[in-house]
């Protein structure tokens, strides 16, 4: 039931710096790309955040400040700068997904977890958040996993698509 | 027979958004060939001639901010194409980049073209980001053929596009937070003057159109101004693109002529209320749009019918509540909403949503203050004419809108 427990504050090694090195070099190293960059940077990096160290990497490679790379990795809803999971998943709990009673569907998820919104699963696969809109309103009520939206959910589908995220 | 209809969304369903060869066989690119045989001033004149209003929210015209766009003076110009559609209940965009991708390819350059610009921008929500690969997908076939790129089909014109990704905040639909998030940083929006079509991304003349609103810009220079025209009223033309959801039977994505009534939306489009239930309001335009009261349901669905009752189409969501919700749970859902998504840069905002949100409990809860509805009130009449950006401006339409139409909510009547 507990959060994750993420401790090393290193994070950066040699694989993980090549795999952002890709990144940036399919950015042409172009600081203004800064938003998507971080996003595909967290992408790879275990449990989905962006760790201090990998922060700054990006920064000297961009040659732009630190404060600028977290300037954004603080603003924006879908960057983490804490550790959160190997699979996020989002639940929107906007007006329109509750009018079509997404409580419901968050008590289903809480009980198949065996967590809370906002926390994350002990062996840390599974991170549960609350989200704003994201467009799946036909659906509704949805849930995003990473980047893969489903909606209009029966409990036996529910847990057929969080296991095969195991 | 159906109400809706297909003109802007002609293509859906019609070829696989992966294959510009497929897209061209079903006369894909032919306004952008119409444009370029014809001069800019001709194509604003195409635009303003079909009246279309700017598909964002705000509606302004097209042929207006073309036409401004194009006579900002500069060598260097830029079209932002905002594909950043974070009005809940607003899903008609995500359509388009879905099912016509080229289209909107298609539009950009058009944009270009007319406006003078050599650089068009896609800044696509983060929520989407599941359809950015065929996004760049469609922008690398275009170049590959000769749509984008370098004297495009033989032109003097040259056009490139560029995607980029928002990353969870909806005040960068607002066009100078996007602007910002483009360069890089966070998505706060910027002081006006100066105006980002005087000086926008990269301090350049910049011109910002909505996903649909380039996607008309398509339908019209392939079809002519005539066609567009050929639907809707007299006094307001053509089609547009709905997203409707929320306590509906079928929600989704249609195209409708203007003038259709809110109800013929509502029950012969998108199949009425699950179970028949009663409706207890709708609103318009996504979270910053207004809400109505089910009486006003057989309003036509025209921009001056809709502002004679105090209402606007905004984004085009139409989001219909059952007698499930009260209006209060319903204002207390998106001030939720507005709170959390307030960048913070001005008071009025930041600290006017959440004092609106202490009351909304206190409302709901029945312990309110003698004075709370009153505050109510100010604060959000305070924030529509002191907020920073349009965020501020709109929270409290629904608000405002509901102290109108559900008075007894409030212990007004």
């Amino acid at each position: 039931m507990g959060s994750v427990t993420e401790t090393k504050f290193e994070v950066l090694n040699d694989e993980l710096a090549s795999k952002i090195d890709k990144i940036l070099s399919e950015n042409a190293y172009d600081s203004t790309k800064l938003v998507g960059i971080l996003l595909d940077v967290q992408d790879v990096v275990p449990k989905k955040y962006v760790p201090m160290d990998v922060a700054a990497y990006v920064a000297a490679k961009l040659n732009i400040p630190l404060t600028g790379v977290y300037d954004v990795i603080t603003f924006y809803a879908s960057l983490s700068e804490k550790p959160r999971a190997d699979h996020v998943i989002n639940l929107c709990k906007s007006i329109v997904c509750k009018t079509n009673n997404y409580m419901d569907l968050q008590k289903s998820l809480e009980k198949f977890l065996g967590i809370k919104v906002g926390e994350a699963t002990e062996d840390g696969k599974f991170a549960l958040e609350y989200s704003a809109c994201f467009g799946a309103c036909d659906v509704a009520p949805a849930i995003k996993i990473d980047q893969d939206v489903y909606g209009k959910l029966t409990d036996e589908k529910l847990i057929e698509i969080i296991n095969s995220y195991r | 027979m159906s109400k809706s209809v297909s003109l802007i969304t002609e293509n859906y369903n019609k070829y696989n958004p992966d294959s510009i060869d497929e897209f061209i066989n079903i006369g894909g690119f032919t306004g952008l060939k119409n444009a370029l045989n014809m001069s800019s001033d001709d194509v604003i004149s195409i635009a303003k001639a079909s009246k279309v209003m700017g598909r964002g929210g705000a509606a302004y015209p097209l042929g207006k901010k073309w036409e401004q766009a194009k006579s900002v003076p500069g060598d260097n110009k830029v079209v932002i194409c905002n594909a950043d559609e974070g009005e809940p209940c607003t899903f008609k965009d995500r359509s388009m980049l879905e099912k016509d991708p080229f289209r909107l390819i298609e539009g950009m350059a058009i944009a270009g073209y007319t406006v003078g610009a050599q650089n068009g921008y896609l800044y696509i929500r983060e929520e989407y980001r599941h359809l950015h690969p065929q996004m760049k997908n469609a922008i690398k076939q275009a170049k590959e053929k000769g749509y984008l790129g370098k004297n495009i089909l033989g032109t003097d014109f040259s056009y490139n596009i560029h995607v980029y990704s928002g990353a969870g905040a909806y005040v960068c639909g607002e066009g100078s937070a996007l602007i910002e998030s483009i360069e890089g940083k966070s998505g706060r929006p910027r002081i006006k003057p100066p105006f980002i079509k005087q000086c926008g991304l990269n301090l350049l003349p910049t011109c910002v159109n909505n996903v649909e609103t380039l996607a008309i810009g398509t339908a019209l220079l392939t079809h002519g101004a005539e066609k567009y025209l050929s639907y809707g009223t007299s006094d307001c033309p053509g089609t547009k693109i709905i997203s409707i959801a929320g306590n509906v039977n079928k929600p989704g994505v249609y195209e409708i002529p203007f003038g259709l009534t809110l109800r013929e939306i509502i029950y012969d489009i998108a199949g009425g209320v699950p179970g028949n239930k009663a409706i207890t309001l709708f609103q318009l335009g996504g979270a910053s749009g207004k809400i109505g009261p089910p009486s006003l349901l057989d309003t036509p669905y025209s921009y001056d019918d809709l502002h004679k009752v105090g209402l606007v189409i905004g984004s085009g969501a139409i989001l219909v509540v059952d007698e499930n919700m009260k209006p209060l749970e319903f204002l207390h859902s998106i001030q939720e909403f507005f709170c959390h998504e307030s960048c913070g840069k001005c008071t009025p905002c930041r600290e006017g949503n959440k004092q609106i949100a202490h009351i909304l409990d206190r409302l709901l809860a029945k312990t309110q203050k003698d004075t709370d509805v009153d505050t109510l009130i100010r604060l959000a009449k305070l924030m529509s004419q002191s907020s920073f950006c349009g965020l501020g401006e709109t929270a409290q339409s629904a608000l405002l809108n509901a102290i109108r139409y559900f008075p007894e909510e409030f212990g007004l009547k």
